[in-house]
């Protein structure tokens, strides 16, 4: 994983430092989601200008891919059979390094844009995620359980793959929408532009976004965690409490 | 309008869990349940994560038996020695059904229990509630007369250690109030619910208490533990969700003052009748969950 990513950068580190080649200059339109009360999701815009030496745009196409990935954790893939006429949990498989979120919109069709090698280097599409899986599994029940994780996130919409989210204008602009659902875990996320050109990566820019609690949800989610005994006794207390008034209010009533 | 659940980690709409809330108080103030059993199955079919609907309508019953328990407890209906020993017994209960739920919880196998306690619990009394209530409505002919009833069951006349309960009109040991109260404490935890529909029967049927005190002090007990529940899910699993908690009790607490005074009306029967069709569809609608093939296979568990 951190050695791809090493090489990744020495592909890409020539190509930005070159001043024949385009730049980027991306940007999201929220650097800070918070999730508040009535938070049911967001919509994130991510834009930018592609910039060429010497201004002139060329006559050949480019592409746009835009990645936004979030917290990667280890997690329990667990899978059900039917045993005695009842579905439970049966076999499971870990994965050391899944993304909480994934999604990819790009101007083309992943496949049609790299070849694997250069889509499973920069994790491009969700056929070429990096999940990490546990060693004891065989080849064939490791992909099984990667479909089973990638098609139960993308039923939460937690993994999407958008093959022509990204719209370029006159070779220049770009801009892609990605919908944050209301599930997702807070902390960093990335989102990371690609400039394609003839399935060869030439620009690559990264920027963070952070996804946190604020105010109340927050404070209730940390005194949850933090100070779990007294955030139990004022859960019973309110409880008590509303039980309490409500006999007193129609007593009198 | 939707509200953000803090500790679930999703919006609800806030409507529908605050009407969720009245029409379980509802029933609750109508025939003496807590409701849980109602509250659990629908905040996991609307797609809360098992755990958090677990905990949080455990913390939903302490709000909903106070005003219950109160009412007893003015006419005098509450047997505190025996309430104690019930109590007791649940909050061991609770102790334990709380290491049981993270063991099945790490093996992956909570949903799976829950459902099975479920479909077996409520299926049971579901049946014998809609037979008794069909019986007093002339529905179905009871049968002549089998067995004349012992008023004590002789398990728990050869107990050691007896006491005196003097409101339950009882001499027995206190072992077999207190195994009652662990059983109890124990799906308290593991299910959400209150107990009332085991306990009720159990103080009746094994222990012959007078009836003028099962429900006050089964309310006591259901008050007391689940108490202790929610503070053993806030410590263990951390899955008390109190936004969710408190909009569940808005709509409850009201829907319980409103259901006692309908209960006035209405021929209790009737009521039972009611309850023992909407125990039974609960049953019946999670005993499918467990045969149907489930539209998710996966499940996703953070380690």
């Amino acid at each position: 994983m951190r050695l791809l990513r090493a090489l990744a950068f020495l592909l890409i580190a020539p190509l930005v430092l070159g001043a024949s080649e385009p730049k980027l200059v991306p940007d999201v339109s929220q650097r800070e989601i918070e999730i508040r009360y009535s938070f049911t999701g967001a919509e994130l815009l991510l834009f930018g200008a592609i910039l060429y030496p010497g201004g002139r745009v060329p006559t050949d196409r480019v592409d746009v891919a835009v990645v936004v990935k979030g917290p990667v954790q280890p997690i329990l893939v667990r899978e059900k059979q039917k045993v005695a006429g009842i579905w439970m949990n049966v076999e499971s498989e870990r994965f050391r390094s899944a993304p909480s979120f994934y999604a990819v919109a790009s101007s083309r069709p992943v496949s049609e844009l790299v070849d694997e090698r250069f889509a499973a280097i920069y994790e491009l599409g969700l056929q070429n995620l990096q999940l990490s899986p546990g060693a004891g599994a065989t080849p064939e029940e490791r992909r099984r359980f990667e479909a089973g994780l990638i098609e139960l996130q993308q039923r939460h919409q937690l993994y999407k793959e958008d093959p022509n989210g990204v719209e370029i204008t006159d070779g220049v602009l770009y801009r892609a929408r990605i919908n944050i659902p209301a599930r997702v875990q807070v902390g960093n996320y990335t989102a990371e532009t690609f400039l394609i050109r003839d399935g060869r990566v030439i620009a690559a820019a990264v920027r963070e976004i952070r996804i946190e609690k604020l105010g109340f949800e927050r404070f209730v989610a940390e005194a949850a965690d933090r100070w779990s005994l007294l955030y139990g006794v004022v859960a019973v207390a309110i409880s008590l409490f509303l039980g309490w008034a409500a006999s007193a209010i129609f007593r009198r009533g | 309008m939707d509200i953000y659940l803090p500790v679930a980690g999703l919006s609800v709409n806030a409507l529908m869990i605050t009407a969720l809330g009245g029409v379980v108080g509802l029933l609750s103030g109508m025939v003496g349940v807590g409701g849980g059993f109602l509250t659990t199955p629908i905040l996991i079919f609307y797609g809360i994560p098992p755990a958090v609907a677990v905990a949080s309508s455990t913390t939903q019953i302490t709000g909903t038996s106070v005003s219950g328990m109160l009412a007893h407890r003015r006419r005098r209906g509450v047997d505190y020695r025996m309430g104690a020993v019930l109590v007791a017994g649940g909050t061991f209960g609770s102790l334990a059904g709380g290491g049981l739920f993270r063991l099945l919880q790490n093996s992956g196998q909570i949903d799976t229990v829950i459902a099975l306690l479920y479909v077996v619990l409520l299926g049971s009394i579901g049946t014998l509630m809609a037979k008794e209530a069909a019986t007093a409505l002339d529905i179905i002919k009871p049968k002549p007369n089998a067995k004349p009833r012992r008023r004590h069951n002789p398990l728990i006349a050869v107990l050691p250690l007896r006491w005196r309960f003097y409101q339950s009109g009882l001499y027995i040991s206190p072992l077999a109030p207190f195994a009652l109260g662990f059983l109890s404490g124990m799906l308290t935890v593991l299910l959400g619910v209150g107990g009332g529909f085991i306990i009720v029967p159990a103080m009746i049927y094994l222990l012959g208490m007078s009836t003028t005190v099962v429900v006050g002090t089964s309310l006591m007990q259901i008050l007391f533990v689940t108490a202790a529940t929610t503070l053993v899910h806030a410590t263990t699993t951390k899955s008390v969700d109190i936004v969710l908690a408190v909009l569940l009790l808005l709509g409850s607490v009201v829907g319980a003052q409103f259901g006692a005074r309908f209960a006035q009306k209405v021929k209790p029967e009737l009521l039972r009748m009611v309850l023992a069709i909407i125990v039974l569809a609960v049953a019946f609608r999670m005993a499918l969950g467990l045969g149907w093939r489930p539209p998710e296979i996966y499940m996703i568990d953070s380690l």
